[in-house]
């Protein structure tokens, strides 16, 4: 039980005393993180977007997809990264196997399902309430995406939150297709499961704890881009 | 607004790509070489790489998985250099063509740990099959790694030696959890087991709470590491100079001192045994057929 | 009221037997007009009786199950391009007072800088330019309907739908927008209108068309309906007598 005090301990320790491989690692899983993040917003908000808006056969069997693969197995994702990047594999040639590349490859796709299922969610109720004033301005459906976006804005940037929470939980996917190298692919997540199988439940626990208050960091940067208080208190039903 | 907001996302995926690629490209002269956990978790690595990286300018990038796993890495040409623990499937990839030779680089031993309470009573057999047969008579909790490991190899080879088929659905007490070597350590530790492991592993392992060295010493338990060259012939792209380069290092003076060096507690945890010429076979040195000084009793932390 | 001078017109609207059934129920069965240029209409009729879902046909946001919708003026090609719809909640987006108006005038093709500019102008038509960069929800009811209105009128439609647009109002709120629809009337807008608002359709209309159980049972001159209402379900509504 005193695992938990010298935990903290050593979160401490390692902050405080600017512990080179310690912000090297939260470099890497920030950067790792992040691009996933963005690449994924980038292909599931407009994904999520078109599901919503167009009416068209098979809709309802997209969507129904969609939301299964927000439960993708992060392991079985890494082994076909791994095994479509690998030299023995079809996309040898991009030489992504065993770099942060590769990682990023894996987070995206496991992100993507994510940011575009709760898009759709989203954007569909959106639709529903603005469908026949945007029409009327001559807004078509795909003129909508991006405006609806912006209505819902707070609701997507939560999805892009949860995403960013997938993405930094990860290790599974990571591992594999990153291979966990030292000072080149190792990030917060494969740092702990590394420190846990050498049996360092201490600086595990402690590297948990910094990866927590990251996630804060990013979660808390993310709140100050809301709305004011002001206009978020003067918004009122007509 | 709409527009201002594309330009952000299209910044954002650039500097993505950007990111990827440009730490895909990181330094110019690396290579990457596949191993075992018990390798990395000992620390080796962490301790000879600068060594190297200082000598030749060369960056290596370490790929730490089981056994089996490393073995199929290479075969598929995603590393350069095979570094692992399992004498008959080193030879194996040779002769298939994926690598070019085997050189020795060191040895360690495998030691049995267990609860210092010892239900299954083998402190000090110098036999280890006849140990492993103690515990399955006593129906002791026995941690397998069951992950295709060197390790794991081993094992199984010693139950063989002991006429007993450890079947993980018919024996409750033979628990099969397909894990790293620390993974296995932490719950033999957790659940007061047994389990086989290498010494290096167990040296700087720091989780040992009541489990201690049981049985050691037996030629069989004799752990030696083989370092080979991927075939540049069976995937073009391998670095093979550089990869020869770090071969030639490591069983060098200077990489065999290197590895040496490397103790925990004034204890080493590897051993150097490099024969120049390649494919030699070397047998068990003396130095392992004696039972070396006891292992410190009691929990470790480190 | 003085009529300013339109070119290129999408009128006369030809409402050609148009019928709307939805889940099998038939709501507006029948539905035969011919909507011409200039002056106010009033479609006229008791709850229920499919004014809103007539106007959304003869807009063209919802398909009709029978019959058809025509633009019969030379720009009809591009109809819906010079029409603009106000409903009875207004519908704003998440930004600026201006910035709605802006939206509308982006859509039409406008440049931005000029956007800003015409919008500004017709804010303070309406009165709301000293409200041009609050955020549009923090505004009462009735000047968020007033900016609904605003933004329909900035695009300079030729044919503006109102659907209620007075119904969620207090009177004074409500006297602000009957204003401005007079003002949007006589800048040269063809306005068709629903309402239950017998006063105002007093008020306002040149045409009635009376609908009842998504039946148009009589369409006129509003003036002559009044003084003649021709049919007893008219006759009863005029007195507050017809419910549905």
């Amino acid at each position: 039980m005193d695992e938990f005090g010298t935990a903290f301990a050593h979160a401490f320790r390692l902050l405080a005393g600017f512990d080179d491989e310690l912000y090297g690692n939260v470099a890497l899983s920030l950067e790792v993180n992040l691009a996933a993040v963005v690449l994924a917003a980038a292909l599931g908000v407009p994904l999520g977007g078109v599901l919503a808006v167009y009416r068209f056969a098979g809709r309802r069997a997209c969507a129904v997809l969609l939301n299964a693969m927000m439960g993708l197995p992060p392991v079985v994702v890494g082994l076909v990264v791994y095994l479509m990047l690998s030299r023995s594999g079809p996309f040898s040639v991009l030489d992504l196997l065993f770099t942060p590349g590769a990682m990023i490859v894996a987070q995206t796709i496991l992100v993507t399902p994510i940011v575009a299922a709760l898009t759709r969610q989203i954007l569909e109720s959106e639709w529903s309430a603005y469908r026949d004033q945007l029409t009327s301005l001559g807004c078509g459906p795909g003129r909508a995406i991006p405006t609806l976006v912006w209505e819902a804005r707070e609701a997507v940037l939560t999805t892009l939150l949860a995403g960013f929470g997938r993405a930094a939980a990860e290790v599974g996917a990571v591992i594999i297709v990153g291979g966990n190298i030292a000072h080149y692919t190792r990030v917060m997540t494969t740092s702990i499961a590394l420190e846990t199988g050498r049996g360092n439940l201490a600086l595990a626990l402690g590297l948990g704890i910094v990866l927590l208050l990251l996630s804060l960091v990013i979660n808390g940067l993310a709140w100050a881009l809301r709305e004011t208080r002001e206009e978020a208190v003067a918004w009122r039903a007509p | 607004m709409v527009r201002r907001g594309h330009a952000v996302l299209a910044l954002g995926l650039a500097l993505s790509v950007a990111a990827g690629t440009a730490v895909a490209s990181a330094v110019a002269a690396t290579i990457r070489v596949a191993s075992t956990t018990s390798t990395e978790a000992a620390g080796l690595f962490a301790h000879i790489l600068p060594l190297f990286t200082h000598a030749s300018g060369i960056d290596v990038h370490v790929v730490a998985v089981g056994t089996g796993q490393a073995l199929r890495i290479a075969e598929r040409g995603d590393a350069d250099v095979l570094l692992v623990h399992h004498r008959p499937s080193e030879e194996h990839f040779v002769r298939e063509g994926y690598g070019v030779a085997r050189y020795e680089v060191m040895y360690n031993d495998f030691v049995i740990v267990g609860p210092r309470t010892d239900r299954a009573g083998i402190l000090g057999l110098g036999d280890a099959p006849a140990a492993l047969a103690r515990i399955a008579a006593a129906r002791a909790p026995f941690i397998s790694r069951d992950d295709d490991s060197g390790t794991h190899k081993r094992e199984l080879r010693l139950w063989a030696a002991a006429g007993i088929a450890p079947d993980p659905g018919a024996y409750r007490w033979y628990r099969a959890i397909g894990a790293s070597m620390g993974r296995t350590l932490n719950t033999a530790a957790a659940t007061a087991g047994y389990t086989l492991t290498d010494r290096g592993t167990w040296l700087s392992f720091h989780n040992k709470r009541d489990l201690v060295v049981l049985v050691e010493g037996d030629t069989r338990l004799y752990n030696p590491y083989g370092v080979i060259l991927v075939d540049p012939k069976r995937h073009r792209h391998v670095k093979a100079a550089l990869g020869q380069k770090f071969i030639d290092w490591l069983v060098s003076d200077e990489g065999q001192a290197a590895i040496a060096s490397l103790r925990v507690g004034g204890e080493r945890l590897f051993h150097p045994s490099a024969r120049r010429s390649p494919g030699a076979r070397a047998g068990p040195p003396a130095s392992v057929l004696s039972v070396p000084k006891p292992s410190p009793c009691g929990t470790y932390r480190g | 009221m003085a009529r300013a001078v339109r070119p290129a017109s999408i009128l006369p609207l030809v409402l050609d037997r148009v019928g709307v059934e939805i889940g099998g129920q038939v709501l507006v069965a029948e539905v035969d007009h011919r909507f011409e240029e200039g002056g106010l209409s009033v479609i006229l009729g008791p709850n229920g009786a499919g004014k809103s879902l007539l106007l959304r046909v003869a807009h063209g946001l919802l398909a009709p199950s029978r019959g058809a919708v025509r633009w019969l003026g030379p720009g009809a090609a591009a109809a819906r391009r010079h029409q603009a719809m106000v409903f009875h909640r207004p519908v704003l987006l998440r930004r600026s007072v201006l910035g709605n108006v802006v939206f509308a005038l982006r859509l039409k093709g406008v440049a931005q800088r000029e956007a800003v500019v015409r919008a500004g102008e017709v804010l303070e038509a309406t009165g709301l330019s000293d409200k041009s960069d609050l955020s549009a929800g923090s505004l009462s009811g009735g000047e968020q309907q007033r900016l609904a209105l605003a933004r329909a009128w900035a695009v300079e439609p030729e044919v503006l739908f109102l659907d209620e647009p007075t119904s969620n109002l207090d009177p004074a709120a409500s006297w602000a927008i009957e204003t401005l629809i007079r003002s949007i009337s006589a800048s040269g807008t063809k306005i068709i209108m629903t309402t239950h608002d017998l006063p105002l359709v007093r008020r306002l209309a040149d045409e009635l068309l009376f609908l009842h159980r998504g039946r148009l049972l009589v369409a006129g001159g509003a003036a002559d309906l009044f003084a003649q209402p021709k049919t007893p379900e008219l006759v009863a509504f005029l007195e507050g007598e017809l419910r549905w």
